[in-house]
């Protein structure tokens, strides 16, 4: 069983059975992370380069875990005190230059759209894109459709609703897209200003009122706020967002007992979500990371196509 | 200078409406002698043979960036004038925006006798609105006027300053200089990258919105109604911009636009793929905008058509497209692009040769410029409009290389370039 890709830039190049087959290695690489013994030889002799042009905590560990779980050679790049960043090298140059030593995957993350897509054409191995711009972060998506299916049992039909600054998010972006393909409905909500041009268009519930919205749903995923958005007019202050876009415990009064509660990390305590919900029996945060490991592993392994050592 | 005499061609020139097989006469002082249908034989005179070729006056541009001053790794005015030759123009306004900022008369004065000494056409220098282009105090406007300049504009930076281009408008219409203005209000711009619309959402790259740049016509063309100057509005890109360009001209506004190849032949669909050459200021827009071109260049809203020739180093455009500078080159693909539109029946022949030759003449009154009348400078472009053509960006005579037409097949090819009785090019 083989992807239908060679890179993973963005979910809109996944097909239905990609995700499916996603989705069910994922579960069995999950049994690897609670042995004692937490590897397997999978991609021994393989060589995974994460390339982090912009900081990231939990991702970069996420597939450094996930990587050394499938014992493949991994070898970490980062930003700060590179040639990059302090020599004026070029993206370009520097993709070519880790090219050059012929590594089989490129974890990228880098801040700006498109740069996963700009290295994919440079590179003979294989790309996965950590997150490119306010672009989309694919491995996210994967994570949090497979801790909904976790949750849930299905995905088909369920509602979910995506709370916060969806214009410069690259989670919502591969979110959406994801789980509209897995048949899921999808509405978001937040002030106008964090809407994208043309929302009408992505076929999703608009709502500007969070409360409005969250009866009706089976998972609500809320985003981070950027305090810089502040200083560039999208929102007045924090303390008016938490006011009319924040969940708390009243506004989740009228929600469905079975409600769900996610967040990409890393979260506001006490914006875009309330401590006690954070912390509270709705709340499968911590369970997004702990799967983020084992979908990444998924995601590594099928990418290089060889399944006989599974 | 010896005579030259070309023979055989299919002569257009719009501005006398004449369309024959003609044999052209340049006398040996440069200038067009005659025009004639007879057969000429000079005895030192040089002979061309544009058999299957069109005719026409030297392609004029309004607007091209050569550079020079200060940034030759990019473009210098030998290059930039030379790819100029290699596409059929004859004439290029070149923007002020190097370094120095041509905004007095010492770099004014440089660009007019480095052109001379090196330029393989002529080139006419656009000065600064204002100084530095920063739109705080207005630039040595009537000195470069004296020096040569033709026009002026702080192209790539808006004048926010509304009190500041009322006055420029004012000061510049004693010394008969037009305004160009780069239309775009900056604060409502932002961080945007490309055109804000459907595929900018999807691809996570910040939005230009369409009315960044229709505020800032609508406010220019207000400033041209109150002065009485003339605006000429650099590169519209939105259908809504054309529409308030069309209303303008009815109310009897002197203002003037322009129109890129780029903006009529392309829209935001192609930037999927993140390739910094699809990435220009103005953005490209959508499909409606682009017929908005089209239909604006028919209906003569859209005056002309300039290039925007924007040569950046591979240095400024390999580094995201966030990052990547705005433009790309224009002057080696603007007639096939052109001709495209012929081919499409969207113009005809003679449409698109006035929209090169006589119609941007007339913008900036260039006299004895964009036809073939006799007496004027003998400025003619040769084409070959049938034969089959591959953008190839690595033989751009100019030192850049940022197009987004690389390997199109398009058709039209120009065989030779004449400025003032010389060919320039091949």
């Amino acid at each position: 069983m083989k992807l239908s890709l060679r890179h993973l830039l963005s979910v809109r190049d996944l097909t239905k059975r990609d995700v499916e087959l996603i989705l069910e290695t994922s579960r069995s690489f999950k049994g690897i992370s609670e042995r004692d013994i937490k590897k397997v030889p999978t991609l021994r002799g393989r060589t995974v380069v994460n390339a982090f042009f912009e900081d990231s905590t939990r991702t970069r560990l996420s597939f450094e875990i996930a990587e050394k779980r499938l014992s493949a050679d991994t070898v970490n790049f980062s930003i700060s005190g590179s040639s990059m960043a302090k020599k004026g090298e070029s993206f370009i140059d520097t993709i070519r230059n880790i090219e050059a030593m012929k590594p089989d995957i490129f974890v990228i993350r880098h801040s700006q759209a498109g740069a996963a897509a700009q290295a994919a054409k440079l590179i003979h191995g294989r790309v996965v894109n950590a997150g490119d711009g306010q672009h989309e972060h694919p491995t996210q998506a994967l994570l949090d459709l497979f801790t909904i299916r976790e949750q849930k049992g299905r995905l088909k039909g369920l509602k979910v609703g995506i709370v916060g600054d969806i214009a410069h998010s690259r989670v919502a972006r591969s979110d959406i897209v994801l789980f509209q393909k897995m048949g899921m409905e999808v509405s978001v909500a937040g002030p106008a200003t964090f809407m994208p041009f043309g929302i009408e268009d992505w076929n999703v519930k608009v709502f500007t009122d969070v409360r409005a919205m969250l009866p009706q749903l089976d998972v609500v995923m809320a985003l981070r706020i950027q305090r810089e958005r502040m200083g560039e007019q999208f929102f007045p202050n924090e303390r008016e967002y938490a006011r009319f876009f924040g969940i708390n415990q009243a506004a989740l009064h009228e929600a469905k007992e079975s409600l769900v509660i996610m967040h990409p990390g890393p979260v506001n305590r006490g914006v875009e979500l309330s401590t006690e919900v954070i912390d509270g029996p709705r709340s499968v945060i911590l369970d997004q990371v702990t799967n983020g490991v084992a979908v990444r592993m998924a995601i590594l392994y099928l990418l290089l196509g060889d399944t006989k050592e599974m | 200078m010896s005579a030259l005499v070309i023979e055989n061609g299919r002569v257009i020139d719009p501005a006398q409406k004449i369309d024959a097989k003609l044999t052209v006469v340049i006398d040996d002082e440069g200038n067009i002698a005659d025009l004639t249908s007879k057969r000429v034989r000079l005895p030192n005179a040089d002979v061309v043979d544009a058999r299957g070729a069109i005719v026409c006056p030297g392609f004029i541009d309004l607007h091209v960036h050569l550079r020079d001053p200060g940034h030759e790794y990019k473009e210098d005015i030998d290059s930039g004038t030379k790819a100029a030759a290699r596409g059929g123009f004859t004439l290029v306004c070149c923007m002020p925006n190097t370094e120095p900022v041509n905004d007095n008369a010492a770099v004014t004065d440089y660009i007019v006798k480095r052109a001379a000494a090196v330029g393989s056409v002529t080139v006419l220098p656009i000065g600064a609105i204002s100084k530095g282009q920063k739109g705080e105090q207005l630039a040595d406007i009537g000195e470069m006027a004296a020096a040569g300049a033709i026009a002026i504009s702080d192209d790539g930076r808006w004048v926010q300053n509304s009190s500041l281009m009322r006055r420029a408008f004012e000061y510049a219409k004693g010394f008969r200089l037009p305004i160009i203005t780069h239309a775009e209000d900056l604060s409502l711009r932002g961080r945007g990258v490309m055109n804000e619309g459907s595929v900018s959402s999807e691809l996570g790259l910040e939005g230009m919105s369409p009315a960044a740049e229709e505020i800032a016509i609508a406010r220019d063309i207000q400033l041209a109604e109150l002065t009485g100057g003339h605006l000429h509005v650099a590169h519209v890109s939105t259908a809504k911009a054309v529409e308030l360009i069309r209303h303008a001209k009815r109310k009897g506004i002197r203002v003037t636009t322009e129109v890129t190849p780029h903006h009529f032949t392309l829209t935001d669909e192609v930037v999927r793929g993140y390739d910094p050459n699809t990435k220009m200021n103005p953005p490209l827009r959508t499909e409606v905008d682009r017929r908005a071109m089209i239909a604006g260049l028919r209906d003569g809203t859209i005056d002309c058509i300039a290039t925007d020739h924007a040569p950046h180093a591979i240095v400024d455009k390999e580094v995201g497209f966030d990052q990547a500078a705005f433009g790309i080159v224009g002057l080696e693909t603007a007639l096939s692009l052109g001709l495209k539109l012929v081919e499409e029946r969207q113009l005809t022949l003679k449409e698109l040769i006035a929209l090169l030759t006589i119609k941007p003449a007339n913008v900036f009154q260039l006299k004895g410029k964009g036809s073939l009348k006799k007496g004027t400078d003998a400025d003619i472009t040769i084409f070959d409009p049938k034969k089959a053509v591959t953008i190839t960006a690595k033989d751009f005579l100019s030192k850049s290389r940022n197009t987004p037409f690389e390997g199109w097949k398009l058709k039209g090819c120009v065989t030779s370039t004449i400025v003032k009785g010389s060919i320039v090019y091949p």
